[in-house]
């Protein structure tokens, strides 16, 4: 691996095979000439209140919601049009100087961690509901707007953004695109992938790029989808056209509860093989909704091993009918009790306590960590159990909450940071929760991203030539590195010093994996 | 790895070494749809059969030469379907060719696209190599989405060998109501019925009538029905007529030397296109046979927000809409990554690459 170069040279943006190298590390400070050339650069194309230069104002940015990962940026900018985006970019990329993108900061993963030798490129200022089109059912906005905001603007039209992370309330547009961000609604109405019609933004470069728009068929490669979830590693999106949804009549939820995991697993895949897609299905284990219950009040069965919550919408009569098909199975599953909600107040009761898990676990554990894996939906009793195992061998508690319908887990692992031993006790933990789902074929991470986070992990899960393709399509869109460098792929480097640490007594973890 | 699928792979090694070009083909349904190209023919049909498919993780997994038909016919077995309606067209088309096409049928507007069900991919690469993108499950951000990527690429990046699909129960029922009416009257009511929640699974407007599905729950479909109007087909006639879109058997899209396929926004108003005019996708999607220079037809679809394409008669400039500068680019970077020598398909999807 070569040092990252202290000043701009000619040689520094020529093509390099791997653009994920140069950059790798987020600790290389940039001397203090170099920043002082980019600080006069950038005052030259943004007013002066849109520059933080010194520490306390840089400070907040140090880290995403991954607060264990920090790193005071060189820089942070918050431009307020698309044409000072463009500005920062290509003077960033004249100086040879990293760009992290950051939205609200909510991120899990640490997508949005600075870079020291880099700017921070907030885009909370461009926070615009450029139109919302009741006809077309799109809205177009830009990407610091709150998710929940475009749903509020889209409510008096009788529409919605589907997509509904628990974050809604904070997390932005562009983060949203970033992260290819879920929620409880996700298992009928689908990913952002799936609701965003189309976007427009910047490549490393500052030259605009505009992908799929307010047509259903855009001709070329989809570009579009693979910038979806790319963790701001290909463009910094500006604008975004949203798909909005009409707001079904009438929702309901059904709670169930469980006196075993495994039988609240199986009652899962029961729903899913009668035929019922249901608008969530959701499941939070014992240590959960003990942990919620206090706080918000929901009226879960704290006796119940298990609960799952399953929401249908609708028309009334189909409402009903399909309630009715969810309670069946339910039943025949093994459900030891079930409510259902009868008013909207009820509703948002029954789903307040999945909404706050993590909140929850925060008030019950000094510190918590968040894992993000997803699984078959068979596997699930099977990885309850092993989460089970793994608390006692690493002396841990882990609360579990579960998007059930799509087999996306959210095991919440309690530690104590200032224990020692503890956090790192925690990190084994999740690496291994994370293992076994690529063993279970599923995968690292649902909706959470890599970014830093588990960018070891994506060794396991990836073979040197399939890291070497997403190296292809990051230097498709950024040859320079620039772009988010560190994230998401790690390096052959990398991943050959991961292997090294993971090898016990010769064996690699999971030898019955394929690996091509 | 399987016998047809190591001899794919020995002619994608040989060819690579040798810089010759390949012509990757499942069925050949879909030989009209991009450029002719030359190179040898590589067929995927030896590499066959449905690999996974468990009903309650709505996932089926399949080798890019299974036909249509087999996975279609495994999937009724157990109340379920692809749900982005492949058009079949004159034949059995493979799952490869399918999603290498990346086009969908007439529930495009309601359920998404080919792309928008697609969850894993196994991709042949001009090395050689096999590579695992996706997986089966239906949330996944591990690295780059290369599998949407490959999503209507036309086989241009490498061999797509296997794909993961997601798929979805059969809706408990469907109505197919026919309204007369003129395109000016469909395109308004059109965008009266999308931003309310009716369960209208298809939208079309051809000879003065225009047809919708709906599809759910009985409850639902019965209120659905008062609120539409229209008179109800019986169901082998509605069969029939959305298998004729899906597929191009309707006689609108017969003998035509010129015919446009138009994506343009939904609420895009009737175009100043001369000629017969078919609507799809509840106005999203807009059939015009139309003798008009191709520069007009593109620029009109481009003013609309959208694009065309010279689905039929299309000239020396190809069947698609131009890409932009920079789009074309990146184009042109991935191909050089994926495909250094440019065997596969050369120029069917982008003249050049
Ligand atoms: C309590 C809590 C609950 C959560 N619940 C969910 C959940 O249910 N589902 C879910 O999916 N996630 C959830 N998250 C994670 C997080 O909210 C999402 O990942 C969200 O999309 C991040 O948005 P953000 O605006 O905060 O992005 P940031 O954290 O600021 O950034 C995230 C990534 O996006 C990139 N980025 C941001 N803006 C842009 C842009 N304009 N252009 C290019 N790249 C950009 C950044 O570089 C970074 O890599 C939760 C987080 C918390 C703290």
């Amino acid at each position: 691996m070569q040092d990252a170069p202290r000043k701009p040279t000619a040689d520094s943006l020529r093509f390099e095979a791997n653009p994920g190298t140069r950059w790798s590390d987020l600790t290389q400070p940039a001397t203090l000439d170099h920043r002082q050339t980019l600080i006069c650069a950038l005052q030259a194309v943004l007013p002066a209140d849109c520059i933080l230069e010194r520490e306390e104002e840089r400070r907040p940015y140090e880290c995403d919601g991954l607060s264990s990962h920090t790193q005071l940026p060189m820089l942070v900018v918050l431009p307020r049009t698309e044409e000072q985006v463009r500005a920062v970019l290509t003077t960033c990329h004249a100086l040879d100087v990293p760009v992290v993108a950051r939205g609200a900061g909510t991120g899990l993963s640490g997508g949005a961690m600075p870079h020291a030798s880099g700017v921070v490129l907030s885009l909370a200022r461009l926070n615009g509901i450029l139109k919302i089109d009741p006809e077309a059912c799109t809205a177009r906005v830009q990407p610091g707007v709150r998710n929940l905001a475009v749903s509020e603007a889209a409510a008096p039209f009788g529409l919605y953004y589907a997509p509904d992370p628990s974050s809604q309330i904070a997390c932005s547009i562009g983060g949203n695109v970033a992260e290819n961000s879920g929620g409880v609604h996700c298992l009928k109405y689908g990913l952002t992938v799936h609701n965003v019609l189309g976007i427009r933004g910047f490549t490393i470069m500052g030259e605009l790029l505009e992908l799929g728009g307010g047509a259903l068929d855009s001709p070329g490669l989809d570009l579009l989808a693979v910038t979806i979830g790319s963790e701001g590693l290909l463009v910094v999106v500006t604008e975004a056209t949203l798909k909005l949804v009409p707001k079904p009549e009438l929702a309901q939820v059904v709670m169930a509860s469980f006196d075993d995991t495994g039988k609240a697993g199986d009652a899962v895949a029961a729903i899913i093989a009668a035929g019922i897609i249901p608008a969530g299905l959701e499941m939070m284990d014992r240590k959960a909704t003990v942990a919620v219950e206090p706080f918000v009040k929901a009226g879960y069965d704290l006796t119940a091993e298990a609960i799952l919550l399953a929401e249908s919408d609708g028309t009334p009569a189909e409402v009903a009918a399909e309630i009715a098909d969810i309670e069946r199975v339910l039943r025949a599953s093994g459900a030891t009790t079930i409510k259902v909600s009868q008013s909207e107040a009820e509703r948002l009761r029954f789903w307040s306590g999945r909404k706050n898990a993590f909140p929850a676990a925060g008030r019950i554990s000094p510190d918590y960590y968040c894992m993000d894996g997803t699984i078959p939906r068979k596997t699930l009793g099977r990885m309850l159990r092993a989460i089970g195992d793994m608390e006692t061998r690493f002396g841990l508690r882990c609360m579990n909450v579960f998007h059930a319908g799509d087999g996306n887990l959210h095991p919440l692992i309690l530690f104590d940071a200032n224990a020692p031993g503890e956090m790192d006790r925690a990190n084994e933990f999740g690496a291994e929760i994370l293992e076994l789902c690529v063993k279970l074929g599923g995968t690292i991470t649902g909706e959470h991203g890599v970014g830093v986070e588990k960018i070891n992990s994506m060794c396991v899960q990836f073979s040197t030539a399939e890291r070497n393709a997403f190296f292809a399509v990051k230097s498709a869109f950024d040859e320079t590195g620039l772009l988010n460098p560190g994230k998401a792929i790690p390096t052959l480097a990398r991943c050959a010093e991961y292997g090294k640490l993971h090898v016990h007594q010769g064996q690699i973890p999971h030898p019955d994996l394929p690996r091509f | 790895m399987d016998t047809a699928l190591h001899s794919m792979r020995e002619r994608i090694v040989a060819a690579h070494h040798a810089r010759t070009s390949l012509r990757i083909h499942g069925n050949r349904t879909k030989d009209f749809y991009g450029a002719t190209i030359k190179g040898d023919p590589l067929d995927t049909r030896g590499h066959a059969g449905i690999v996974d498919y468990e009903p309650s993780e709505l996932v089926l997994t399949a080798r890019c030469g299974t036909s249509l038909e087999e996975i279609a016919l495994t999937l009724a077995k157990h109340g379920q379907f692809l749900a982005f309606e492949p058009p079949a067209f004159s034949g059995n088309p493979t799952l490869g060719g399918i999603v290498a096409a990346g086009l969908s049928g007439p529930r495009r507007a309601q359920v998404g696209a080919v792309r928008d069900f697609v969850l894993g991919t196994r991709l042949l690469t001009a090395e050689g190599e096999l590579l695992r993108f996706g997986g089966q499950v239906m949330k996944n951000v591990a690295g780059f989405d290369v599998s949407r990527l490959l999503c209507g690429s036309l086989g241009i990046l490498g061999l797509i060998s296997e794909v993961s699909i997601k798929v979805l129960p059969l809706p408990k029922q469907e109505v197919t109501l026919r309204l007369p009416m003129s395109a000016t009257e469909a395109l308004a009511a059109f965008n009266r019925w999308r931003g309310q929640p009716l369960p209208i699974s298809a939208g079309s407007w051809f000879d003065g009538a225009t047809t919708v599905r709906l599809s759910g729950a009985p409850a639902a479909l019965a209120a659905a029905q008062v609120r539409i109007g229209g008179d109800p087909l019986a169901d082998d006639d509605a069969a029939t007529w959305w298998n004729s879109l899906r597929n191009q058997t309707h006689p609108f899209f017969g003998n035509r030397t010129s015919l446009w396929r138009l994506s343009v926004p939904a609420t895009t108003p009737l175009m100043a296109i001369p000629g017969p005019l078919a609507a799809e996708w509840n106005g999203a999607l807009r059939w015009h046979a139309t003798e008009l220079p191709a520069e007009e037809v593109r620029r009109l679809a481009s003013a609309a927000g959208g694009t065309a394409t010279q689905w039929r008669g299309a000239g020396e400039d190809g069947m698609f809409h131009p890409l932009s500068p920079t789009v074309l680019e990146i184009h042109r970077k991935l191909k050089e990554r994926f495909d250094p020598r440019g065997i596969f398909n050369p120029g069917r999807l982008v003249t050049g690459l």
